[in-house]
């Protein structure tokens, strides 16, 4: 009882800091997952609907990404963006931008993968019939977008639940700088850090009901596609 | 057909960089945010966060803080990733100053390391004179101490006292090197009922069932740092900024809030300011 209404207390009451950070989280996922999105499924698809030289390598090496763990893609990120690394002088550590960053490099591979597995059980099947139409080359990528758009929605929905669930990666590069860079995970680690379970678990719930708002929302839109 | 992939690929990649550069292009004028990097005692103790809205209120500047152990706080520093370290390592502080990082190093305040463990002391660590002492009794007791392990402040500190009674403890059956944050390290403590050194600050504001069994002796004595790094290293560091914050903090505001901080909650004060 006291967990519900401390979780009340977090979502409606008077601290704005919680609805600050559910702000950055969602930002920050958001974000994430558009650009994983942008460059994993047209990536995908390349990868799944043709046959090239080299076909085979490029499958092993997003495979072998799709098991980078979070924190080897945090380190990556740290060092590029640190002052003393390449980037340094775009001063993104410890922001928004730079969690984006460290995210997209970890679900990227996770999108052209699975996106590549979908469209390529289908891909002899549809690529004869858009032959057999006279649709060639490039311009096939806009039947695939389109053909296989509803579960699309579900492998970008995945792609989200990675980038909201990740703590490892934006603890290095984002910092947990509060107002700023602290995002429900890095919060509940913290509050994890300071013996505080019960604020702890709160705030993980609450994740979960965020997530699980965002689920229903996307699958109605999903639902709608489908009925089109 | 096939030779289009590789330029579709090209194409997308750098409309995607485009994109993400878009993203970062929301810059705050630098010189009005500090990048400071303390070690967790002063951010999980919760001061910082108090501190915080005062002198940005008083100055202007924003704060940006991250925390981790000493080391990895300094290391930032060294990095050109922090403006101003507020740290309490005076081996791992000297180090860095010789290498030439250092613009000002003004140590502030200090508080103690205290000695907690389980409730019914089985070590009889309570009442011992110094710090040695009770690391001494640990020792010949056999009795589980749990180490930071984790190059901080307070794992320095540690390693300090083993020093001074020539005792190694790495590698005994009593004796846990975790590599843990000193939140992690006194839950793994509570759980373990073991021993093990802490900052006070910390200690306090941590929940747990763990009881402080020794407190306050000369050999306890934990003194924290600001240092401003230096803009001879890093040409961007804000130096400017890192001075404000170690004049701010000299203020009699800022005396009396960090002296009245806790008192409240704990009915004493968590950290003491230096003359």
């Amino acid at each position: 009882m006291e967990l519900i209404n401390s979780i009340f207390e977090l979502l409606f009451g008077t601290d704005p800091e919680l609805r600050q950070i559910i702000a950055v989280t969602l930002r920050m996922s958001l974000f994430s997952t558009l650009f994983s999105s942008l460059i994993g499924i047209p990536a995908g698809v390349l990868l799944g609907a043709n046959d090239f030289r080299g076909k085979p390598f490029l499958t092993r090496l997003v495979n072998t990404l799709l098991g980078l763990p979070p924190v080897v893609a945090g380190l990556l990120v740290l060092l590029l963006l640190s002052r003393s690394g390449p980037l340094g002088s775009f001063r993104l550590l410890y922001t928004v931008e730079a969690m984006v960053i460290a995210q997209v490099l970890l679900i990227t591979p996770f999108i052209s993968a699975m996106t590549a597995n979908l469209v390529g059980v289908n891909a002899k099947v549809i690529n004869e019939t858009l032959v057999g139409v006279g649709i060639h080359g490039p311009k096939r990528l806009k039947y695939f977008l389109l053909d296989f758009r509803v579960p699309f929605i579900s492998i970008i929905l995945a792609g989200f639940g990675r980038s909201i669930a990740e703590v490892g990666a934006v603890q290095m590069v984002g910092g947990n700088v509060q107002f700023k860079t602290r995002v429900m995970t890095t919060a509940i680690m913290m509050q994890t850090n300071m013996g505080r379970f019960d604020f702890a678990i709160a705030l993980g719930v609450t994740l979960l009901l965020i997530s699980f708002l965002v689920n229903s929302i996307v699958n109605r839109i999903q639902k709608a596609v489908s009925d089109d | 057909m096939k030779s289009n992939n590789p330029r579709n690929i090209l194409i997308l990649t750098v409309i995607s960089i485009l994109l993400l550069s878009a993203v970062g292009c929301a810059q705050e004028p630098v010189n009005k945010v500090i990048r400071m990097s303390t070690t967790t005692s002063v951010n999980d103790s919760g001061l910082m966060a108090y501190l915080q809205p005062e002198f940005e209120k008083a100055t202007g500047y924003t704060l940006e803080i991250t925390s981790a152990g000493t080391g990895a706080a300094i290391e930032k520093g060294r990095m050109g990733d922090a403006d101003i370290l507020l740290v309490h390592s005076k081996s791992a502080e000297e180090e860095f100053i010789a290498e030439g990082f250092e613009e000002v190093r003004v140590p502030f305040m200090y508080n103690f390391f205290v000695i907690v463990g389980p409730a019914d002391d089985p070590a009889g660590v309570a009442g011992s004179a110094t710090a040695a002492e009770a690391f001494q009794k640990i020792a010949d007791t056999g009795s589980l101490f749990i180490s930071r392990g984790d190059d901080s402040g307070t794992n320095n500190k540690e390693n300090a006292i083993w020093k001074s009674i020539e005792r190694d403890p790495a590698g005994q059956t009593w004796y846990e090197s975790v590599g843990q944050g000193m939140g992690q390290t006194l839950t793994i403590a509570n759980e373990k009922q073991a021993y093990t050194l802490s900052d006070k600050a910390t200690f306090l504001a941590h929940d747990n069932s763990l009881v402080m069994h020794l407190e306050e002796t000369d050999d306890m004595k934990n003194t924290y740092s600001m240092i401003i790094v230096s803009a001879k290293r890093f040409a961007e560091s804000n130096v400017e900024g890192a001075q404000a914050f170690v004049d701010w903090i000299k203020t009699e505001q800022a005396r009396k809030m960090i002296a009245e901080y806790g008192v409240a909650e704990y009915g004493e004060p968590l950290f003491f300011n230096l003359d």
